[in-house]
């Protein structure tokens, strides 16, 4: 296992940035209305929110940011590192990231770039930016996560389609000798590279004609191989194995139990695998806040996102001790153990499907 | 646990299955209500009430409710 500890970095704000284009569940044509209340029931997803065509992570991600250093009278010219976690960049290259240092106005000796991680990104993202500004002596860094799913999901696949909504983060990371030590755990099994993925359009499978035939996988499972494939069961049986006794383990090492934290944020993947995980790593339902029912999995924003809409209030007072933890595609996962004071969530930023704030 | 009590769990979680309508000889995939979300809630029951960790192959390798519950036992004496 990789543990690290990080001195001098506190996470001062987040923001978390929606489409305003909802889709629900309930109203899914290529589910019967039988099939429909069960997914609902058993994936706890209800409804999620949608890009437009052509409005990508980087929008959202840009909004969020933008509203962030606003809300919290931040020259742009102050950040020092942004990083953007994503699965869903604009172009297969440049990186999104480099873009976005023009778009926001930042500073041209900025390091910016791109991580390729999903639903563990966002507690692998925080570790790199305060990591870097551990080790390099920065002041302010952004952390930039989030995914534009629906683009990658066939419409016609109930065993994915249903369950992800899109959204974009954007966490203000800034240098501060009194902030308390953060600590990480981080794993990788590539072993089970294929329990989620995308095959073709990358280099080992390169995008030809081919690539968009419709495959049918199962009743009501029909996709091309540019689109995700979910394999439920797979990573069902990851997640409640390996990733409560990760959280255990890190735990034990600092001396604690579930019951001394205050909250438990954990990636939003679906509800049933959600609250195995829960009960297995001793959490209560009360410590456990949720933003599955209202937005579906939105990849590497799901902990940002229930941060701002579960925890907002809380979060601006007193200091609570919060257990993150990421788990899914790769498969990656990772845990932190921070403590915040003070945090500040903006309310949740909504786009029109032009990208404009409404 | 016996078989009789597991069956009663599977029935609460199995929300569409009327109660009393299962017995240990009954085939999953045969059960009129069975789907690829029921073996979700299959994985779900059986990691968190005996926290033993099926895998997909587990559940292609068993047909019968008491197959499932002896598959069960093994793990947990394994």
């Amino acid at each position: 296992m990789t543990l690290a500890s990080i001195k001098g970095v506190r996470i001062r704000a987040v923001s978390v940035c929606v489409p305003q284009r909802c889709k629900r569940n309930a109203d899914d044509p290529y589910i019967s209305e039988q099939e429909r209340e069960l997914l609902i029931r058993t994936t706890g997803v209800e409804e999620r929110r949608i890009a437009a065509t052509g409005l990508t992570t980087a929008d959202l991600c840009e909004v969020a940011a933008r509203e962030l250093l606003l809300d919290q009278e931040v020259d742009p010219h102050s950040i020092d590192i942004i990083v953007l976690v994503t699965q869903s960049g604009d172009y297969t290259l440049p990186a999104s990231a480099i873009i976005l240092q023009d778009r926001l106005g930042l500073r041209q000796d900025v390091m910016a770039f791109d991580v390729g991680l999903g639903c563990s990104g966002y507690v692998y993202g925080l570790s790199i930016v305060a990591g870097l500004m551990q080790s390099m002596g920065l002041r302010r860094g952004l952390l930039l996560a989030g995914d534009v799913s629906s683009v990658s999901c066939s419409p016609t696949d109930k065993s994915a389609y249903p369950l992800f909504g899109d959204a974009g983060s954007a966490t203000l990371l800034e240098h501060d000798e009194a902030a308390a030590e953060m600590h990480f755990s981080l794993f990788s099994d590539g072993a089970g590279y294929q329990a989620i993925m995308i095959p073709d359009g990358g280099a080992r499978h390169n995008f030809s004609e081919s690539s968009l035939a419709a495959i049918s996988v199962a009743p009501g499972v029909t996709r091309n191989r540019t689109q995700l494939a979910l394999d439920g069961m797979a990573v069902f049986s990851f997640a409640t194995s390996r990733v409560p006794k990760s959280i255990i383990e890190i735990l034990n090492q600092q001396g604690l139990a579930a019951i001394n934290i205050d909250y438990f944020v954990m990636h939003q993947a679906n509800k049933i695998m959600n609250e195995a995980v829960r009960k297995k790593s001793g959490f209560s339902p009360e410590q456990t806040p949720y933003s599955l029912a209202r937005f579906g999995n939105t990849s590497s924003a799901s902990i940002p996102l229930t941060l701002v809409s579960s925890l907002a209030e809380v979060l601006l007072g007193r200091a609570v001790t919060l257990l993150l933890s990421g788990f899914g595609v790769g498969l990656s996962w990772g845990n932190a153990l921070v403590q915040v004071g003070g945090l500040r969530c903006l309310p949740l930023i909504e786009v029109d499907d032009d990208g404009r704030k409404v | 646990m016996d078989i009789n009590q597991f069956i009663e769990k599977l029935e609460i979680e199995f929300e569409e299955v009327e109660s009393g309508s299962m017995t240990p000889d009954t085939v999953f995939v045969e059960m009129k209500e069975w789907c690829s979300l029921y073996a979700l809630i299959v994985m779900a029951l059986v990691s968190t009430e005996f926290d033993i960790d099926l895998s997909g192959d587990d559940l292609l390798n068993i047909s019968t409710v008491s197959d499932l519950f002896e598959l069960i036992q093994r793990r947990k004496t394994s």
